[in-house]
């Protein structure tokens, strides 16, 4: 990827994390922890990968993306805002009892959700739906997910994956945002899900490693995964929980809990230097 | 008497309490600290099982475990107690009848921010239509304690209905409680108002709203549903002659539903309802939900009036 493709991501996602913060501190609840550590992903999908449009959110032939973990919105939304499906200033009226940003996805609310989620293990099964559809009616869709390491503790990640194999859904590509830790703890602590890339082999994927916040990295994810036919792949994505702030960063307390008035200036405040740093 | 606690943590409490009892086994799917069983596993670590994000295998596990003896709680969201597992709990618990007590908290609307996908507003009536399932859905801090023991020491299926909020504690400690009798909490003749869990103390105030325009009603705590206090709701059909449900759950199904079936074949009366519309949540703080979705002393005040017209 060229140095200047580059330098436009990471200011995209920089402001995706200040988005983040915003939502969940006006809120006064949420999940920070895993929408930073997917932050970069979504960056990527939204900026560089999906062809989707704002102005037609419901295109039949539009890439889809679910956020299998679906309370991560506080990163969808803010990928969604900055990429012009609603208004920036939105954010500020997630999870409040007049706003259409709920907590977990709302495809009928929201414009850009693909797929209702929040009951973890479910989003990549639809995702499999999804993909099974862009089969059967030959299109040419792509169908991306999003899950997290913790969520593949759930016997329902594994039928979905048994099924993508199955119908040999070369148009289907899941991340898993590999981060390492789940609400009670660690994950190999609590329910140990390794090894999750002999899993998915074993399964009948192919499995691509990458840094999660390298955006090279994603590329050469996303271009493997196209160059790969009759298969699935799933995207093992090492990241940091809470990451780019810098007292949430693999601190398991950030799942869902959010910022007070002082840390929100704060995290703003690191976002806003590492944003004058690379402009 | 303003002191406020929530009943799940209420029921962390009871579990600590009675876990020195070496045959209790707790069960936990990535919830701990939200259920509050991370109460029990600070004193029992060795006896506090976390089986991960696995809401169906939990269940099914739990009856492995009270398949060999022992008395089984296994806690997360009343979503997905209810829901996600729900054929577990139907096949593996209900069915052959085994001592698994599901505490599933974060029920109803007062879960707040999470939004629909996380409010359980169908499980009493999912729960209640399994046979030999017992379904309590406590009000208070006291009634959660002095239940959850009764629970732990019956045979069998128990559901445990708990919430996410702060509540008012509304019992003195030591008030006798039995688990399938409810609790006349305020005596009168003109009405009765029915109600379960977190709408109790609602009924309350909707009691005394009334009272202040000359209508006397009734107050049931009707912490127990399932089995259901046939002789206190038969009476107050008989004594009082209309009946309101107060319920933080569907009105299909649900506590209404419970109260009718009673109602209809022993005692006729007029009957409404008060509970969420049959409609999914959404986000947004408890207290805005409650009064969006008309669970309000309120709420229950207008409808006790129409009725009252309708009465004979
Ligand atoms: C079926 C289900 N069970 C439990 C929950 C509650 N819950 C929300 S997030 C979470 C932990 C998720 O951990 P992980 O998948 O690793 O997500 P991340 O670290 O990326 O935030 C849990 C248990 C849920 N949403 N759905
Ligand atoms: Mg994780």
């Amino acid at each position: 990827m060229d140095g200047k493709t580059k330098l436009e991501l990471q200011m995209t996602a920089t402001k995706i994390r200040k988005g983040i913060i915003t939502a969940v501190a006006s809120a006064g609840s949420g999940h920070p922890g895993g929408s930073l550590s997917g932050a970069d992903i979504m960056t990527y999908l939204y900026f560089k990968e999906l062809r989707v449009d704002p102005k037609n959110p419901k295109d039949p032939n539009r890439d889809r993306f679910v956020l299998s973990k679906g309370h991560c919105t506080p990163g969808l939304y803010s990928t969604l805002a900055y990429r012009g499906f609603f208004p920036v200033e939105d954010l500020t009226e997630f999870r409040q009892v007049d706003s259409y940003l709920e907590g977990h996805p709302n495809m009928d609310k929201v414009p850009g959700v693909d797929m209702s989620t929040g009951s973890l293990g479910q989003g990549i099964s639809a995702a499999v739906g999804m993909a099974l559809a862009g089969k059967l009616d030959s299109k040419e869709y792509r169908v991306f997910s999003l899950l997290g390491d913790g969520e593949l503790e759930e016997g329902q990640v594994w039928e979905a994956a048994m099924a993508a194999a199955h119908y040999k859904l070369d148009n289907l590509t899941a991340f898993v945002d590999y981060n390492g830790l789940q609400i009670d703890g660690n994950i190999t602590d609590v329910m140990n899900p390794e090894p999750i890339a002999d899993k998915f082999r074993a399964f009948g994927w192919n499995v691509i490693d990458i840094n999660a916040h390298d955006f090279d990295e994603i590329e050469k994810g996303i271009e493997g995964a196209k160059a790969v036919k009759g298969k699935p792949t799933a995207i093992i994505a090492h990241s940091v929980k809470g990451k780019g702030v810098s007292f949430m960063e693999n601190d398991p307390s950030w799942h869902g809990s959010a910022p007070k008035k002082e840390q929100a200036e704060q995290a703003i405040a690191e976002l806003d230097a590492y944003l004058a740093a690379l402009s | 008497m303003s002191q406020k606690i929530a009943t799940r943590t209420a029921y962390g409490a009871a579990l600590a309490e009675i876990g020195g009892n070496p045959n209790i086994v707790v069960l936990d799917a990535d919830l701990s600290k939200s259920t509050k069983t991370d109460t029990f596993k600070k004193k029992y670590p060795e006896r506090h099982i976390n089986v991960g994000i696995a809401e169906s295998n939990m269940m099914s596990i739990a009856a492995g475990l009270a398949a060999c003896g022992k008395t089984v709680f296994a806690s997360t969201f009343a979503i997905f107690a209810s829901g996600r597992a729900y054929d577990q709990v139907r096949n593996s618990i209900g069915y052959p009848h085994l001592n698994v007590k599901i505490g599933a908290t974060h029920a109803g609307i007062t879960v707040g921010e999470d939004g629909a996908s996380h409010q359980a507003l169908e499980d009493i009536a999912l729960m209640r239509a399994i046979p030999g399932m017992t379904v309590i859905s406590p009000a208070d801090a006291v009634s959660t304690g002095a239940l959850v023991k009764l629970a732990a020491e019956m045979v069998g299926p128990v559901y445990l209905r708990l919430g996410r909020l702060d509540v008012p504690v509304l019992y003195e400690e030591n008030t006798k409680f039995e688990i399938g009798k409810g609790l006349t909490i305020k005596d009168g003749k003109n009405i009765t108002l029915i109600a379960t869990g977190f709408m109790v103390q609602q009924a309350l105030e909707a009691a005394e709203r009334l009272k202040a325009e000359g209508i006397s009603a009734r107050v049931i705590d009707l912490h127990t549903i399932k089995p259901i206090d046939t002789e206190i709701i038969v009476k107050a059909a008989r004594e009082t002659g209309a009946i309101i449900t107060c319920e933080e759950h569907n009105i299909m199904g649900g506590l209404g539903s419970a109260v009718s079936e009673v109602v209809v074949r022993n005692a006729p009366v007029p009957m409404d309802f008060v509970g969420v519309e049959d409609q999914f949540g959404k986000s947004g703080k408890p207290q805005d939900l409650i009064v969006k979705y008309g669970l309000t002393p309120e709420k229950i005040v207008e409808k006790a009036k129409a009725l009252l017209k309708r009465k004979k």
